[in-house]
């Protein structure tokens, strides 16, 4: 296995190809082309807002004051904290569930590295994510979000443990699918379920205790609140501890994901 | 050179067992799995599938090994343990050196992107790096022939255009092994000329190559070694001439069968299967093989059959070989007998014994008979056999089908059995038509030839 994973390094070449491939080809043959990476969040957080400010307004208490959610924008920002990180999450584990599978010519036919296509679907929608990124930010600038410079350096710390989570979650997906082809229809269902059970369109605080504790087990918890602490509430970036741990928890999650998807790599040149 | 004393591929013991789970055919579902509770009893196989068994071969560096064997033979298992897509059950395997497989050529392509960021991707893939790969590109656009469409989206590809693509990427690897599967049957005359030219190439600068060929052609001329797996295990290993001529054989022999079995099938079923009287033959001819009294109204509209009075009946018809004995497959130009046994119970005075040949097109390419053949009749009673001898069996490679009868001088039937006997001719020479007249060539003039090397 570790001799393995030595030779992912030696494989960068072929992941930047690949992800600059996946980028290119995703929009070819669209007239917007490119900037569907801008407008999809755009609309996404236009939906978003539409419903829980003006269908079903929620009451909603940011940070240490409490406000009435009376104006759309703060709302607005706050749920794009959590979405765009969570949109990266959940088409990377969406896609990873049959990356093995529609690359099937590859395993079967080439001396393939099969580690590389969920890495590479990772990453491929990290680069998404960072799309969205410039309009989170003129987001934050309009509505005056008190982000501090010392705040953001943490930002790139919570990218790379999302990164870390999502590869290995990736991996384990990818392989088992090979053998449980059904993983596949049941993984968007536990995925929505997965972002109501995160606080994304919700504050952290506003859970019952019971509800902390279970919202506490679930890693993107923690990466959510990460993002919100950083960009949008006011006050030191408390949650570093939780952020810090998971990442620890995460590193030893993807060696696991990586020791199974090895153990399976064997097969699946006969189950594609 | 160092030829023969160091090995570019090292197969030792290697067996390749295919699991085969039935119950997760039935039920290949993670749901039924976890709620049967039988996940670790589904992952246990229920059958194998030996697809290789016990091979090992040596491929001393710069030597060219041709790979042949039936359909499921083990070849194709065997290239891709070799290029190590998947692993041995059991044995090893090692090779020394860059490896190119071409297997699927063209695999890594995405539709949606140009040819030219695919040759990059593909390259990358294969193990070259940027810069390698564009210090090689216009090479391989040159030799795909594909400059005025390389920046189009590959799904616009013809797969002409696709397969010469990957092709050129891959042999542009520059590999000291080179692993060929079956990819010289794509590409057009000329493309299959200039790989060819490519691997002799690769030949020559000392390179390896392991090719898997149905073309025994190709594996004459063009290798040093040859392989001949069966059913996953060595057949025969060595000289490339002896090698394929006892496949040839072989496989001769399995069509000999294979014929045997067909002919005595197609015979039970015309005489098993009886059509009452008053229905038109004609109507179920073309399905079904039948047996009727007087035969079809429209006999050529016929397909299989059998029918007649059977006041003589043909007992048996074999083709004889030069040995004397019995069989289905023949060599172009060979000597054949056509024996008809023929019993009759009481004794005859009018009777015609005839043949006729067609081919698989159902074009007859040769009918006689007694009659014609101006033998007139005198008489037959008992067991007799009528022996119809060719001399030399001027026929084009093909499957042939045949008549025979035994009928009166107007047309009465004793017994007619229509295309119930079949015969292969073989020929090394691919030329066509049906009849191959025996012939020579000869030049004057300045015009000149030399053979085929």
């Amino acid at each position: 296995m570790f001799h393995n994973l030595a030779q992912l390094p030696r494989y960068r070449g072929l992941i930047q190809s690949l992800v600059a491939r996946e980028l290119k080809a995703r929009y070819r043959g669209s007239v917007l082309g490119f900037f569907w990476s801008f407008i999809n969040p755009l609309l996404l957080l236009l939906v978003y807002t539409t419903v829980f400010a003006y269908i079903m307004p929620a009451r909603f208490t940011g940070g240490d004051e409490p406000k009435p959610f009376a104006d759309a924008y703060p709302y607005s920002v706050f749920l794009f904290c959590g979405l765009l990180p969570w949109t990266w999450f959940a088409s990377s584990l969406n896609e990873s569930a049959g990356v093995l599978i529609s690359g099937g010519n590859l395993i079967k036919k080439v001396l393939f590295p099969a580690e590389v296509l969920p890495i590479v679907t990772a990453l491929a929608n990290m680069v998404h994510f960072f799309f969205g990124l410039p309009i989170l930010a003129l987001f934050l600038l309009y509505s005056h979000a008190p982000v501090t410079p010392g705040e953001l350096l943490w930002f790139p710390v919570i990218v790379l443990v999302q990164l870390i989570v999502t590869a290995g979650l990736g991996l384990l997906l990818a392989a088992l699918t090979v053998h449980f082809r059904d993983i596949r229809d049941i993984l968007s269902n536990v995925l929505t379920l997965w972002y109501f059970a995160t606080p994304i369109i919700y504050p952290w605080q506003h859970a019952p205790d019971l509800g902390k504790w279970f919202l506490n087990a679930n890693p993107f918890t923690h990466l959510a609140i990460s993002y919100q602490e950083v960009l949008f509430f006011r006050g030191p970036f408390g949650h570093w501890r939780w952020l810090l741990a998971l990442g620890a928890a995460s590193i030893a999650f993807f060696l696991f994901a990586y020791f199974v998807f090895d153990r399976l790599r064997d097969t699946f040149a006969e189950e594609v | 050179m160092d030829d023969g004393r160091t090995s570019a591929i090292d197969v030792v013991r290697a067996s390749k067992i295919y699991r085969r789970f039935s119950h997760r055919k039935q039920f290949a579902t993670l749901k039924s799995a976890l709620l049967s509770r039988s996940l670790i009893k589904n992952l246990r196989p229920d059958e194998t599938f030996t697809a290789l068994d016990d091979v090992s071969l040596t491929v001393p560096k710069g030597r060219t090994l041709g790979v042949i064997g039936r359909n499921g033979s083990g070849k194709s298992t065997l290239l891709k343990l070799v290029a190590g897509i998947s692993k041995p059950s059991s044995g090893s395997v090692r090779v020394d050196g860059r490896i190119s497989a071409l297997i699927e050529l063209g695999a890594g392509f995405h539709p949606e992107i140009s040819g030219r960021e695919n040759v990059f991707i593909n390259g990358i893939m294969l193990g070259l790096t940027k810069r390698e790969v564009t210090r090689r590109f216009d090479e391989i656009v040159e030799f795909a022939e594909m400059k005025e469409f390389i920046d189009a989206p590959v799904k616009t590809y013809s797969s002409g255009m696709y397969v010469r693509l990957g092709f050129a990427v891959a042999i542009h690897v520059d590999p000291d092994v080179l692993l060929v599967d079956e990819v010289l049957a794509v590409g057009d005359e000329g493309f299959t000329h200039k790989c060819l030219d490519k691997f002799a190439e690769f030949k020559r600068r000392g390179k390896t190559i392991l090719l898997v060929t149905h073309s025994l052609g190709l594996v004459e001329r063009f290798c040093d070694e040859a392989l001949w797996l069966d059913r996953g295990r060595i057949k025969g290993s060595g000289d490339p001439k002896r090698i394929v001529g006892a496949y040839i054989t072989d496989v001769e022999k399995r069509e000999e069968q294979e014929l045997a079995a067909g002919d005595a099938k197609a015979r039970e079923s015309a005489s098993t299967v009886i059509v009452s009287p008053d229905e038109p033959a004609s109507a179920v001819l073309p399905d079904n093989p039948v047996e009727t009294a007087t035969g079809p109204a429209d006999m050529f509209r016929a397909t299989e059959g059998r029918w007649g009075s059977r006041e003589v009946e043909i007992t048996d018809v074999a083709l004889l070989g030069a040995d004397g004995q019995a069989g289905h497959v023949f060599q172009s130009g060979d000597p054949v007998e056509m024996r008809v046994r023929l019993r009759a119970p009481l004794p005859v005075e009018d009777f015609v014994v005839g043949i006729g040949i067609f081919n698989a097109e159902g074009v007859c390419c040769y009918g006689t008979n007694t009659t014609i053949d101006e033998l007139l009749p005198e008489r037959l009673h008992g067991d007799a056999d009528a022996v119809f001898s060719i001399e030399s069996l001027d026929l084009v490679e093909g499957t042939y089908k045949m008549d025979v009868a035994v009928h009166k001088m107007d047309g009465y039937p004793y017994d007619y059995h229509r295309l119930l006997y079949t015969f292969r001719v073989k020929s090394r020479a691919k030329d066509v038509g049906i009849y191959r007249p025996r012939h020579t060539w000869r030049f004057s003039g300045d015009m000149r030839f030399k053979p085929k090397p």
